[in-house]
């Protein structure tokens, strides 16, 4: 016979077993079912590269990267699309990044960060980052084009002939440097917020003005995230078609881009009229593969990029 | 003497410092007014010239129309036939389709990967977890729709028997896949961002591991959660490339998912090279623009707040 004391140990004791086991259990589900999220992800995006690659690898030497179009694009390689692309992500960066670096300076040195003004200027950031890449070409289209390069032309050009006022590359860069300007904002001031305050103080007790700190401190020490947010924006802008389409971009050029003002081609552009428009798909079909392997080589190897240099921005922080 | 003029002159360098600072802070502000100003600018006629509302008016763009006498009346987007068409209901519906199977694929599997990376996740795994989205969220739209265009839609018409290659389903896929990465990181930034105390203190009261997710992080991290969705939604809605190589892009009403359907941004796309300046179809394709920004703004805003209120709510109980 068990007394009422031992009956109640007992009885604990099963509750707690099948507690247990009840929380075992319901852990089972939810974990395997996460890590199936997990799994699928990762084969969605095996699945994506590794057709990519063997579709693509084949159509890769010297000469497809070095030599224009042949044949209608059935033949020859893809020079001048990786040119114009180069070209237009370079004029992009001249473009945004000093506007980037120092919109995230005047956040983060020269506003609280609950003023009102500063959240005005987060809103719209935030904004601009949410915005739809068709629009931006249409923005582009209305404001650059349509407005800039028309009203340079009515007043420095007379004739008929347009100068600016029609797509050209450095519209289309300009473009993608406002759709971009978020990226490089975000990252610079992530970098900001993990410089030590006391180099600032120590800057400002040697008789440093706020602005000689900006130059000589702030910027160098901000360095790693301004090249991270520089190469995100590189390989966001090569990548985005919707917004050069009617900017600037032309599915054949016999000649390449130099003057600002002219077209150019580009990769991802040059993808979607060879996919949709090729009046024989079989037949370019390669040379389609190895553009799009170029193009996946080119964002990844920059994303790569950026992740390591944020990676070790991010040790730097954890040790200061 | 001398002293005091380089004091004068630096500080004279400072203001027109902090001037030049302060005004490329404004870009962002300023590029976000100039951008719905100069879309709506172009869609204004449709409201004021009467010859424009012949063609494209508001009633003319969401009403049933009778194009041709005696014939019945419907939506119809057909806007370089004879009798110009610019019902919008049949890109809405186009939209939504392609919007909606993209989270039917993004929100599981992206809220899942979340919980995941900040529930159980060893940190070794996680640091294959993150990159790999981060990959995912690198591969350029185009690309994406070509994959779709080239490889799935083949791949989806085989398996399932489809009468059109390029269909709602074969765009939604795909357009899922550039969303997930939102998803992810939002839905996993919220998780991630509940106090390591509260974790403590619910373990120490001899809850299991799953009990103090399931109980406590994931219903403090649910409006997260829920603003990741939403500007997930928002993305899709936006996203023009992938939609425009792999959704086939025909204009049709109808309930399945399995049709070819046309979306607002895909139909700009397409058609704005070729269309005539200050036409009533370049006015529509401006407001059709125009509905796209405001539609995003929204949704940025009202994401955007409940974060912002989030971030406040979890610091505060810190």
């Amino acid at each position: 016979m068990k007394t009422a004391a031992e009956k109640e140990i007992t009885s604990t004791a099963i509750d707690s077993i099948s507690y247990k086991f009840k929380t075992k259990s319901s852990d089972f589900i939810p974990r395997s079912l996460t890590l199936l999220a997990v799994l699928i992800i990762i084969a969605i995006l095996a699945v994506i590269i590794i057709n990519i690659v063997l579709e693509g690898i084949g159509t890769i030497s010297w000469g497809f990267l070095t030599q224009p179009p042949q044949n209608g694009m059935e033949s020859g390689g893809i020079f001048p699309a990786i040119f114009g692309t180069v070209t237009l992500v370079m004029l992009m960066t001249i473009a945004v990044v000093p506007i980037g670096v120092l919109s995230a300076i005047y956040l983060h040195e020269y506003t609280s960060p609950n003023s009102k003004i500063t959240r005005l200027i987060k809103i719209a950031i935030n904004n601009l980052a949410g915005v739809p890449s068709i629009v931006f070409g249409l923005f582009g289209l209305g404001f650059f084009i349509g407005f800039i390069g028309t009203g340079i032309d009515s007043v420095f050009f007379e004739g008929s002939h347009p100068v600016w006022g029609q797509p050209a590359i450095i519209w289309a860069a300009l473009t993608l440097s406002i759709l971009t300007l978020p990226v490089v904002i975000i990252s610079t001031e992530e970098a900001l917020r993990t410089i030590p305050p006391e180099l600032k103080d120590a800057s400002y007790a040697l008789g440093a003005t706020k602005l000689q700190t900006i130059i000589r401190i702030i910027i160098p020490q901000a360095m790693p995230g301004i090249l991270t947010g520089a190469i995100l924006s590189i390989s966001r802008g090569a990548g985005e078609v919707a917004p050069i389409m009617f900017t600037g971009a032309a599915y054949y050029l016999p000649y390449l881009p130099v003057k600002l003002n002219d077209q150019f081609m580009e990769l991802g552009y040059h993808i979607y009229v060879m996919a949709t428009q090729s009046p024989d798909v079989e037949k370019t079909k390669p040379i389609l593969f190895g553009t799009v392997l170029v193009l996946l080589v080119l964002t990844f190897m920059l994303n790569f990029t950026a992740i390591y240099i944020r990676s070790k921005m991010r040790r730097r922080r954890i040790s200061a | 003497m001398e002293e005091y003029k380089f004091k004068k002159k630096s500080r004279a360098l400072e203001f027109l410092g902090k001037k030049f600072i302060a005004l490329n802070a404004f870009v962002a502000m300023i590029a976000v007014l100039l951008i719905f100003v100069f879309i709506f600018k172009e869609s204004i006629p449709i409201f004021t010239n009467s010859e424009m509302q012949e063609e494209a008016s508001l009633h003319k763009m969401t009403f049933k129309q009778e194009y041709y006498e005696g014939r019945d009346a419907k939506w119809s987007w057909q806007p370089n036939s004879d009798v110009p068409k610019y019902s919008l209901l049949p890109l809405f519906i186009g939209t939504l389709k392609a919007a909606i199977i993209a989270m039917l694929i993004a929100v599981p599997l992206g809220v899942g990967a979340a919980i995941y990376s900040s529930e159980f996740a060893s940190k070794h795994s996680r640091e294959i977890i993150k990159p790999a989205i981060e990959l995912l969220a690198g591969i350029p739209s185009v690309v994406l729709g070509f994959f779709a265009l080239m490889i799935l839609a083949t791949a989806l018409q085989k398996t399932l028997g489809l009468t059109f290659r390029l269909n709602a389903t074969n765009a939604g896929i795909a357009l899922g896949c550039a969303v997930i990465p939102i998803i992810f990181s939002i839905a996993e930034d919220a998780l991630t961002s509940v106090p390591r105390s509260l974790r403590e203190a619910a373990l120490a009261l001899g809850a299991s591991h799953w009990q103090v997710s399931f109980t406590m992080v994931l219903p403090a991290a649910l409006p997260g959660i829920a603003a990741g969705i939403v500007l997930g939604f928002g993305r899709a809605i936006g996203e023009t490339m992938i939609v425009l190589m792999a959704s086939g892009n025909a204009a049709i009403i109808s309930g399945s998912l399995t049709d070819s359907v046309r979306t607002f941004s895909a139909t700009i796309a397409a058609e704005l090279g070729e269309v005539v300046f200050g036409s009533a179809h370049y006015n529509v394709l401006f407001f059709i623009g125009t509905l796209l920004f405001i539609f995003t703004f929204m949704i940025n805003l009202g994401g955007e707040f409940v974060l912002a209120k989030l971030k406040i709510k979890i610091q505060g109980e810190n």
